[in-house]
């Protein structure tokens, strides 16, 4: 009996989640890297708490994008180079499904931990407890925009030999919106402001991505196996 | 109900399929031969429709396959040059998830199907931990559980030793025995019976 796309996107994140358990290096690097960003930026800017709460916004969501653009190379890249994308491509089932599954899981694994940490790097930083769950929010909302957004560069540059070059470049045009939203609404959590208005246009970008994305990777994913 | 029309392909400057026709029917082997770089695998990639012919058709049971794609890609298994494995996984949870985004499968199927190819001894472990012939044996499993009528196999005896060249020939042999239907790329011819083959060089 044929399996239902459903099923099939089930089972293409139970195996990318089991395989991330088995190897977390690409995992724990981005994260390490977000942190390692944030953390040093207190040391070299001024230790006065009030600049660098001002500072904090820019510095959590330049980290943020820098880091989920390292994780970015990994989300199809593996599957590329031993032929599961081939196979998923030619199992009959809707390749579009399978990468949206694919996505998700990569936020899962990349985006949602960076959000969950960030009040540790947030802190550092100055900013206060009350704050923390707004930040923790808005990142966590803008990393799923990100990695929807990105799953198409990652998709076009399969077949590029320095695909990580090309990948920034193609991606960061895109990142922008999210960047502009995503560290407005952070910084109006930092400052007790409504972070309903950027976390509105955070979700709109979000559900765009939902709909096209997938769709705009599976296209390039098989322009890429080619 | 496989039929390659008159394919012309290009890769970059190099005009490597130039007018492929042939078809393939039911209990039928199409044995592809030709040197290395003859287009052997740029073929059997078109037939599967992972690389797009700059002129001719590929159609399966009289319609074009591009038209019907998923219906085209459920009858077909496809086991190309490296054995599409997660290093990290062992044979039985690599089958699990690549046997069943295509359809619904059973442990005790893949168990039978990797004791078949002769893998059930070492399907408990990591396959990074598999030699390149071991690999290939579960990969073929794959195969099997893919319950295709149409086999595209690129070199599908490649590292195996002499018991597993016979266990490829067996399993065409049965492949074609249910009326099904292989295109296989070899460098060695498989010893099957003359009325099943049909061979087709290429670059000649």
């Amino acid at each position: 009996m044929k399996a239902t796309a459903l099923v099939a996107a089930r089972l293409v994140a139970m195996r990318d989640l089991r395989l991330a358990f088995r190897k977390p290096s690409q995992i724990i690097q981005p994260l390490m890297f977000f942190m390692i960003v944030a953390t040093l930026f207190p040391l070299t800017l001024t230790p006065e708490m009030s600049r660098l709460r001002d500072a904090a916004p820019g510095v959590l969501w330049i980290g943020a994008l820098l880091s989920s653009l390292l994780a970015l190379e990994f989300l199809f890249r593996d599957d590329a180079v031993d032929g599961t994308l081939e196979q998923f491509a030619l199992s009959g089932q809707s390749l579009t499904w399978m990468l949206f599954a694919k996505t998700c899981t990569h936020w899962l694994l990349t985006g949602l931990p960076l959000a969950l940490s960030a009040p540790i790097a947030a802190a550092a930083l100055g900013v206060s407890a009350e704050a923390m769950p707004g930040v923790v929010a808005s990142l966590a909302l803008g990393s799923f925009a990100m990695s929807l957004v990105g799953a198409i560069g990652a998709g076009l540059t399969l077949g590029a030999r320095r695909g990580g070059v090309l990948l920034s470049l193609l991606t960061l045009p895109l990142a922008v919106p999210i960047l502009i939203f995503g560290a407005r609404a952070t910084q109006l959590a930092i400052t007790g402001g409504d972070i309903a208005p950027p976390m509105y246009l955070l979700g709109a970008i979000a559900v765009l991505g939902v709909t096209l994305a997938p769709l705009a990777a599976a296209a390039a994913v098989r322009i890429g196996l080619e | 109900m496989l039929t390659v029309q008159g394919v012309h392909l290009w890769r970059g400057d190099r005009h490597v399929l130039r007018g492929v026709s042939f078809d393939g029917a039911p209990g039928k082997c199409v044995l592809l031969t030709g040197k290395n770089g003859a287009g052997k695998t740029t073929l059997i990639r078109a037939i599967a429709g992972l690389l797009d012919p700059e002129e001719g058709q590929v159609s399966w049971r009289g319609a074009p396959a591009r038209s019907r794609r998923d219906e085209f890609h459920l009858e077909l298994a496809y086991l190309g040059h490296e054995p599409p494995l997660k290093g990290d996984l062992s044979a039985l949870e690599n089958l699990k998830y690549s046997v069943g985004i295509r359809r619904t499968v059973t442990s005790a199927e893949i168990q039978a199907a990797l004791a078949r190819t002769g893998a059930s001894s070492f399907s408990d472990r990591p396959t990074r931990m598999l030699s390149a012939g071991q690999k290939r044996r579960v990969a073929l499993a794959g195969v099997l559980l893919a319950d295709a009528v149409l086999w595209l196999l690129d070199e599908p005896t490649t590292n195996l030793d002499a018991d597993g060249q016979q266990l490829v020939r067996d399993l065409i042999s049965e492949q074609l025995g249910r009326g099904g239907i292989v295109v296989a790329a070899v460098h060695h011819s498989l010893s099957l019976p003359a009325e099943q083959i049909h061979a087709l060089e290429l670059g000649a």
